[in-house]
């Protein structure tokens, strides 16, 4: 009992209970079923990329490009709209070329060593840059898109919109990819203890560049989710977003310092601030508190995480220190 | 000095004093790298703008880099020991809300700059303690207050903004100390010169480097590497403060959005001026020299009606090349 009270997980869903609670106690509008429905549709971008940058964080990197990422993947799959390919095709482009971004970040990271923090500082200025080279800096209005491409994401299935089931689907697949692939215990391996990882035969720098892959892969995905949702694209779409997204995955619990976290924690932490951002406007606070709230959320969650200061989460190979 | 043999030591074989001659060393350093590239982007501007080699032109180009310098120097110490500030933009910002508070208050000039560079100091204090005291990650501790100290701004400003500072205020982001030189200018020069005694010739200054290289054996050496870091904060906030003070004065306005992106900037210039993000190396002069790169490109760039974006995609491939170049250099020398 107490081994679970102690457990990361168990603790964030109290606190987004407790959070729900509060806010139903006086408005209990906000947690009718559609409503809590709407909110996780809200918040279906910052789950995809914190799953992304949870794999990225796992392997001791941090990627701060994937709000420029989704952006460039975002104005691209409008003007691919614009051109007239066909929605599927969409889809697949933007996939495809999220991947290819993070496949920049990744072989920066892996064949020349460099910081990841250094590297995507770098890529997520040039992103953002390319977007406007592309379109001179014009924006791409409702009336420019063509109906097919804005609904899809908006299409509602069994009380859901798409855009959630997407959401749904990242999850499990991640949970899938996480616990039960090769991949998913190189992520562990090679956060945890790069040097071990090396004798077990994990390439570091395979799987680092891996995790960037996939973390663009999803950014570039919900770039179309996103321009589609909100009917707009243009160069500062998602500005700052990087933030909420590395903000989710450490009130989560995802060590920063790689190695240990969780697919639930990722998205707890994700949904926590997705409540937070939607219950300002109900309960009358003025939305420009979220930042400070968000900051104060990331200092509490980091805070606590020192306190038991034990490893958290699946740590596959120990280092000899680490033995109590 | 250059390891010619003593007549006293005839036999044995030949050992010099040092594997590389000082002068050479110099000559191949990053720095040198650094400044003549400084010099051909100069250079490149003059023949590209007949309006870049006016004096007033070229003193007006100086405030796009001073700021973020002022910050750089600061920041550059704190990389070299290992940790990182991302939170300095948005301790601009919280200082410069507080001095527009001060100033609606009806607080005189020098408390004007007393409040910047106080909130600049417990900003800096805050980030210091959360890091040295509770052993925190400084990447997102400062990811953290990054969002709450530019949050504490929107929840004071929202979508307002403060006006109407005094004149005398405006001096110091504004003012000319003699001719071209503006208070900004002579503030970098003389801070550049200050943080360069400091880290190059000072016990602290090593004690940096030694933590940066293994916190641990710093420890085990004696040296205080808890005061250490927090003193480093506190120099980064406090430059903070002082640049928030700058351009609060020279833009005349406070909103919340201000300076968004420094942070960036800032340790682009750092990075690019030769400091190891890893820590363990790097100099001021380095930085001093990336400051002037940075700060010709944005102007050159300028003259030449090149957008503001398309600057920072050169910045962004700068910051990545400067780093790939020598590895990627050094891999195909290896293979």
């Amino acid at each position: 009992m107490t081994a679970l009270l102690k457990s990361r997980e168990v603790i964030l869903a109290l606190a987004i209970a407790l959070l729900l609670v509060l806010i139903a106690s006086r408005f209990p509008a906000f947690v009718t079923p559609g409503n809590l429905a709407r909110v996780f549709t809200d918040t279906s971008p910052l789950i995809i990329l914190a799953l992304g940058q949870m794999a990225v964080i796992l392997t001791k990197c941090i990627d701060l490009s994937v709000a420029a990422n989704l952006a460039l993947c975002g104005m691209v799959a409008a003007l691919a709209n614009g051109a007239g390919l066909p929605l599927p095709l969409i889809l697949l482009a933007a996939l495809a070329l999220g991947a290819a971004l993070g496949a920049i970040n990744g072989l920066l990271v892996w064949k020349l060593e460099i910081p990841s923090i250094v590297v995507t500082l770098g890529t997520m200025t040039v992103f953002r840059g390319i977007i406007f080279v592309l379109t001179d800096g014009r924006w791409i209005n409702a009336h420019q898109m063509s109906d097919g491409f804005k609904a899809f994401p908006r299409t509602v299935l069994l009380g859901l919109p798409v855009m959630g089931w997407i959401a749904l689907v990242a999850v499990a697949g991640f949970a899938v990819l996480v616990n039960r692939t090769p991949l998913g215990r190189a992520l562990f391996a090679v956060g945890g203890n790069p040097h071990a990882a090396v004798y077990t035969g994990i390439s570091v720098g395979r799987t680092q560049f891996a995790a960037f892959v996939i973390s663009g892969a999803m950014a570039g995905f919900t770039g179309y989710l996103w321009v589609a949702r909100y009917a707009v694209a243009y160069v500062d779409i998602a500005g700052g977003f990087e933030l909420d997204v590395v903000a989710a995955c450490v009130i989560g619990g995802i060590a920063i310092a790689g190695g240990a976290g969780s697919v639930a924690g990722a998205v707890m932490g994700a949904l926590f601030l997705g409540i937070v951002k939607n219950a300002l406007p109900v309960i009358g606070v003025s939305p420009f508190w979220q930042m400070a709230i968000s900051g104060a959320a990331i200092l509490v969650a980091i805070a606590f995480n020192a306190r038991n200061s034990r490893p958290q989460g699946r740590i596959i190979l120990k280092s000899a220190e680490h033995r109590t | 000095m250059t390891g010619t043999p003593t007549a006293a030591a005839p036999t044995g074989r030949h050992i010099p004093d040092r594997l590389v001659a000082p002068a050479a060393r110099a000559l191949k350093s990053w720095e040198s790298l650094l400044l003549a590239v400084a010099v051909a982007i100069f250079i490149a501007n003059s023949f590209a703008s007949p309006y870049f080699l006016d004096p007033w032109n070229l003193s007006d180009a100086s405030f796009n880099f001073t700021e973020k310098a002022l910050i750089a120097f600061a920041m550059a110490m704190l990389i070299i020991a290992g940790d990182i500030d991302l939170s300095v933009a948005s301790i601009i910002a919280l200082a410069s809300t507080a001095m527009g508070a001060a100033m609606v208050a009806g607080a005189s000039t020098p408390l004007l700059v007393a409040t910047g560079i106080g909130t600049g100091l417990l900003a800096g204090a805050f980030n210091g303690l959360l890091v040295a005291r509770f052993a925190l990650p400084s990447i997102v501790v400062t990811i953290g207050t990054m969002s709450l100290f530019r949050g504490l701004s929107f929840i004071v400003l929202g979508d307002k903004a403060y006006t109407g500072y005094p004149p005398a205020f405006s001096w110091f982001g504004q003012g000319y100390v003699w001719w071209v030189f503006s208070f900004e200018l002579a503030l970098f020069a003389a801070m550049a010169v200050l943080f360069a005694i400091l880290l190059h010739r000072t016990n602290f200054g090593r004690a940096v480097y030694a933590i940066g290289n293994n916190a641990t054996a710093a420890r085990f050496s004696g040296l205080r590497v808890g005061r250490v870091r927090f003193i480093l904060f506190l120099l980064t906030g406090l430059m903070s403060g002082i640049a928030a003070i700058c351009l609060t004065a020279r833009l005349g306005s406070t909103r919340p959005s201000i300076a968004t992106g420094w942070e960036l900037e800032v340790v682009t210039m750092v990075v690019l001026g030769g400091v190891s993000i890893l820590g363990g190396s790097g100099s001021i002069p380095g930085v001093v020299i990336a400051a002037l790169v940075m700060g010709l490109v944005t102007f050159g760039l300028g003259l030449l009606n090149v957008p503001g974006i398309v600057m920072s995609i050169i910045i962004g491939l700068l910051l990545i090349s400067v780093i790939a170049l020598p590895r990627l250099w050094a891999r195909l020398r290896r293979t």
